[in-house]
């Protein structure tokens, strides 16, 4: 069978590569541009431990062809930063110790950026819902929450 | 080191910094265990038996292993047969034997998910094709799932020669493997004195422990047997071990690192894949990797036990109980080892009382073979008591806080399973939930208020901790413990704070097993505590080490050098007019004072202290779909004394949560072949962000002195009460005595209607 040539954006670079047609995006950014921080909880979007965005929508990449991704931005966990300077949603997490083993943090960071990208000033259930489909099952989300409402009060400059 | 007293003496211990590995882990950076390859991997897969119970009657590989790409199958013939004496050798519970079957099924497979064979290809794609080329045939055998008709006469049996210990000799072959008992008294005779007695019927179903990272590994063998694995689990120590007896190596041959661990609760204190890459890369000569899917997570790694129980509890009118006892069965699912055993001990562990009685039996059965979560048994028999002891309070008009107080276990307590209690911070943490406002906040319709208690052992154990001097002053931590919740962080504050450094300047690392002494698995709630101590030890050392140089230097004898802040200072003015020296400057000379600063301390760690807790659950239940809303949860709990109180907070938020989820949603169903139902996590409910609200972490401080700063073991403890904390919520909002997990919705509406 013979691969197909994908020409994307992913993190702001130029990228290319060749899957097969069956592939999903989220082992084409794992296995073929090494990008390993995205992680698969399930394969079949139910946990976000994959979550992207795919030009800017929040998409789970185990449910997307890597072909999908032609012609397309591509944003992930290894894209968050500015450089060497953390986004105010990781600089809030480690703040929050919103992590405990860190497996379903990748995923949380892309969906909060994207909830906070689309809403500046989320209530609490907003947050709540939005990040519903990320599982993380050691920290029983209150101070992910927390870091997610902090984070976004620190976006709109209320800390300053 | 001696106990340090004074909370107000410590400098680093109980702040909260920014965790070592942090960056790593929200930059996508760190790598857990299907984050590696080598050059050269191939892709391992497993075939699994789709039937509950059968016969393995032929496994033909050869077309399998003609498909081009295809490096290696093994099967059963592959695993040596392992003696009974050496299952005997193992480590406490553990029967290789079993493990052995359970990793390739030998003659029978006993659990729809049971490996067969594995293959190594080219490709995943490669792997899979050659997996379905692998014709099996069975003789399809009768199974049974649950634990009671397991135990009935005439039930399938799963192993022939399962001779049951703790009780006679059945004479014929049984599911049941073991039954346990622990008494004081006469529970009989202390129920009859009673004003009031309560009894009941509860049961669990099997809950996993859902962990979002699957199994991972990868292995490499050389032709000279030395062999390399790296996979995310809670032992590095304990994989090198399990995979040495089952496929007889040697254990010097057998190099394993600890991959960052996606969570494990339990669930990877055991091996599934890791035998079958090594012996697939033996076979192959080329390195190999496994990584299970989620289905594979849910059919073939272990949940906990389901159980049924019986409790009964008997108080005078005064509240005082006179007489308890607990009868209950677990899910050992297909090789015996439920948590039986804990979860009678830890039963009724939270009183202190003179006539009780705690049984149980240890059954076998057509399920995946059960795996610790977080204090193995205890939620399951403190569903029974907690739930036993909120109908006994509604019985005697008692408030449900004033009647745990009456019957508190404290110092001195007696427990059924043996020890007398030291200092233990029960009393606390009731004082703690009755002051807190949640305990008296008023209540709108169809909601309701519940309480319940747990109690969890903790485990010392081996553990082993080095800390280096750099030639800058910088410190250097190994330990030999997996950090699955942020215990790098506390290792380092536990070392900065002996050392008298900034935690910034401490840096530690989790040691593959050639680079640190053999340390037990991360479980039972043993790091902080365990490789905490070793870690002080091994600082403390250093600390003697480098008040040596100094005097030295100093050319005064080193009894006359104390350590103060980072610094050596004369100890008195006798000692002479030195100036401090910094650690820095120790170092710097240490090549002309006797070389390298460092050591290592391996112990066995004794004096785990016991932890208890109280949480407190305001629930809405719809009254039209019967549909449970957790409005409110504070989890109140002795912590001894928290390192980290950030981490600490999170292990009691977790552990709440995922009792949440067992008492609400979660649950094994099966279909009528005796295959799982809903191996998925849409199926299988875990929850999620917005099924919750804040859950509120109240830390009381009743430190164990057998730990130089404190501390008990956090991590197992709070899954203990939410189980009873959310039925007894349940009871309070709608009148009706839930007595069977999970409370889902229909569940709970049949209840309603029936009462
Ligand atoms: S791996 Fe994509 S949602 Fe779980
Ligand atoms: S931190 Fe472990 S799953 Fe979220």
């Amino acid at each position: 069978m013979s691969k197909i040539h994908v020409t994307t954006t992913v993190n702001g670079e130029p990228a290319e590569f060749l899957c097969e047609a069956q592939e999903s995006l989220l082992d084409v950014l794992r296995d073929q541009l090494k990008l390993t921080g995205s992680k698969e909880g399930c394969g079949s979007g139910d946990c976000g431990a994959c979550s992207i965005t795919l030009d800017g929508r929040l998409v789970c990449s185990c449910l997307v062809l890597g072909v999908e991704a032609e012609g397309k931005t591509i944003g992930t966990v290894e894209g968050i930063a500015n450089g060497d300077t953390l986004h105010p949603v990781q600089v809030k997490f480690l703040e929050h110790a919103a992590l405990q083993c860190g497996f379903c943090t990748p995923g949380l960071l892309v969906a909060t950026k994207a909830l906070l990208d689309a809403n500046p000033n989320p209530t609490e259930t907003e947050a709540r819902f939005w990040l519903a489909g990320n599982l993380c099952r050691c920290t029983g989300y209150d101070k992910i929450i927390r870091a997610v409402m902090d984070a976004a009060a620190e976006m709109r400059g209320e800390h300053a | 080191m001696n106990f340090v007293a004074n909370k107000s003496d410590l400098k680093v211990v109980g702040t909260r910094p920014v965790r070592p590995d942090g960056i790593d882990k929200v930059t996508g950076k760190a790598l857990f265990g299907a984050d590696l390859t080598m050059a050269g991997t191939l892709v391992g897969k497993v075939v699994r038996s789709p039937h509950a119970h059968a016969r393995i009657v032929s496994i033909d590989t050869s077309k399998a292993a003609a498909l081009p790409g295809v490096k290696a199958i093994i099967t059963t013939a592959d695993f040596p047969e392992i003696s009974s004496e050496v299952a005997a050798a193992g480590d406490g519970a553990v029967n290789f034997r079993h493990m052995a079957h359970n990793v390739m099924a030998r003659d029978k497979v006993l659990y729809e998910g049971h490996a067969v064979a594995a293959v190594a290809a080219m490709s995943s794609a490669i792997a899979d094709a050659a997996a379905a080329l692998i014709e099996i045939t069975y003789e399809v055998l009768p199974f049974v799932i649950d634990v009671e008709a397991a135990m009935a006469d005439g039930a399938p049996i799963l192993h022939d020669d399962l001779v049951p210990s703790g009780m006679a000799n059945p004479g014929k072959p049984t599911n049941i493997a073991k039954r346990v008992e622990f008494k004081l008294g006469d529970a009989e005779a202390g129920l009859a004195e009673a004003d009031v007695v309560v009894e009941g019927r509860y049961e669990t179903t099997a809950v996993h422990q859902g962990y979002i990272e699957p199994h991972a590994v990868i292995a490499s063998v050389n032709p000279d047997g030395q062999t390399q694995i790296f996979a995310s689990s809670q032992g590095q120590f304990m994989i090198r071990q399990y995979v040495s007896k089952i496929l007889n190596m040697d254990i010097a041959n057998i190099r394993v690192t600890p991959a960052e661990i996606g969570g494990g609760f339990g669930g990877k204190t055991l091996v599934y894949l890791e035998p079958l890459a090594v012996a697939l890369s033996r076979k192959a000569g080329k390195p190999v990797k496994m990584v299970m899917t989620r289905d594979e997570v849910f059919r073939a790694s272990g949940p906990t036990s389901g159980g049924v129980m019986t409790v009964k509890i008997g108080a005078k009118k005064d509240g005082t109980i006179t007489g308890a006892t607990i009868d209950i069965a677990l899910q050992a699912g297909a090789f015996p080892g439920s948590p039986v055993a804990p979860a009678c001990m830890c039963a009724f562990a939270c009183y202190d009382l003179k006539n009780v009685r705690a049984s149980g039996y240890d059954v076998v059965s057509n399920r995946s073979k059960i795996a610790a979560y977080r204090a193995p048994g205890a939620p399951i028999s403190a569903f029974g008591v907690e739930s036993a002891m909120d109908e006994l309070a509604t019985k005697l008009g008692m408030d449900a806080i004033a009647l745990r107080e009456k019957n508190a276990a404290k110092a001195g307590t007696k427990a059924a399973y043996g020890p007398v209690f030291p200092e233990i911070g029960f009393e606390q943490v009731l004082a703690a939930a009755k002051s807190h406002p949640h305990w008296t906040a008023p209540l709108g319709k169809n909601q309701g208020r519940g309480l319940a208690t747990g109690f969890w052992f903790n485990i010392g154990g081996d553990s082993s901790a080095s800390v280096f001097i750099n030639e800058d002053g910088t410190v250097s931590v190994v330990s030999g413990s997996p950090d699955i919740g942020g215990s790098r962080a506390s290792m380092a504050m536990m070392a900065a704070e002996v050392l008298g450094v900034p935690y910034e300047k401490v840096r530690p690392i989790v040691g593959d097993t050639a680079q640190i002494g053999i340390t037990g698995m991360t479980g039972g709630s043993r790091v902080t505590f365990a490789t905490g101590m070793a870690t002080v030890q091994a600082a403390e050392k250093v600390v003697d080490e480098l008040k040596k140089r100094a005097a030295m230097i100093w050319d005064i004898s080193p009894d006359a050098v104390d350590w103060k802040d980072g610094e050596a200072v004369p100890a008195g003015a006798n000692a002479g007019g030195f100036d401090p020296m910094p650690l820095a400057a120790i170092a710097a000379k240490a090549g002309k004072t006797g070389g390298p600063i460092g050591t290592e301390v391996s112990i066995n760690a004794q004096g785990a202290g016991a932890g208890f807790g109280a949480h407190i659950c305001d629930v809405e239940v719809d009254p039209e779909t019967g549909f449970v809303k957790v409005l409110r949860y504070t989890a109140v709990q002795d912590v001894g004394r928290a390192i980290h109180p950030s981490y600490v907070e999170g292990q009691i938020q977790g552990g709440a949560v995922q009792g949440i989820g067992w008492a609400l949603n979660e649950e094994y169903l099966y279909d009528k072949k005796g295959r799982m139902d809903n191996s998925g996590f849409l199926d299988y409910r875990v929850p999620v962000a917005s099924d919750l609200p804040m859950i509120e972490a109240v830390l009381v401080e009743v430190p164990n002195k057998r730990h130089p700063f404190g501390v008990r073991g956090v991590g197992e403890v709070p899954i203990v009460p939410p189980l009873a904390a959310v039925a007894n919520a349940v009871k309070a909002a709608t009148g009706v005595r839930m007595m069977s997990l999970p409370m889902s919705p229909p569940k709970i509406l049949a209840a309603m209607d029936k009462a």
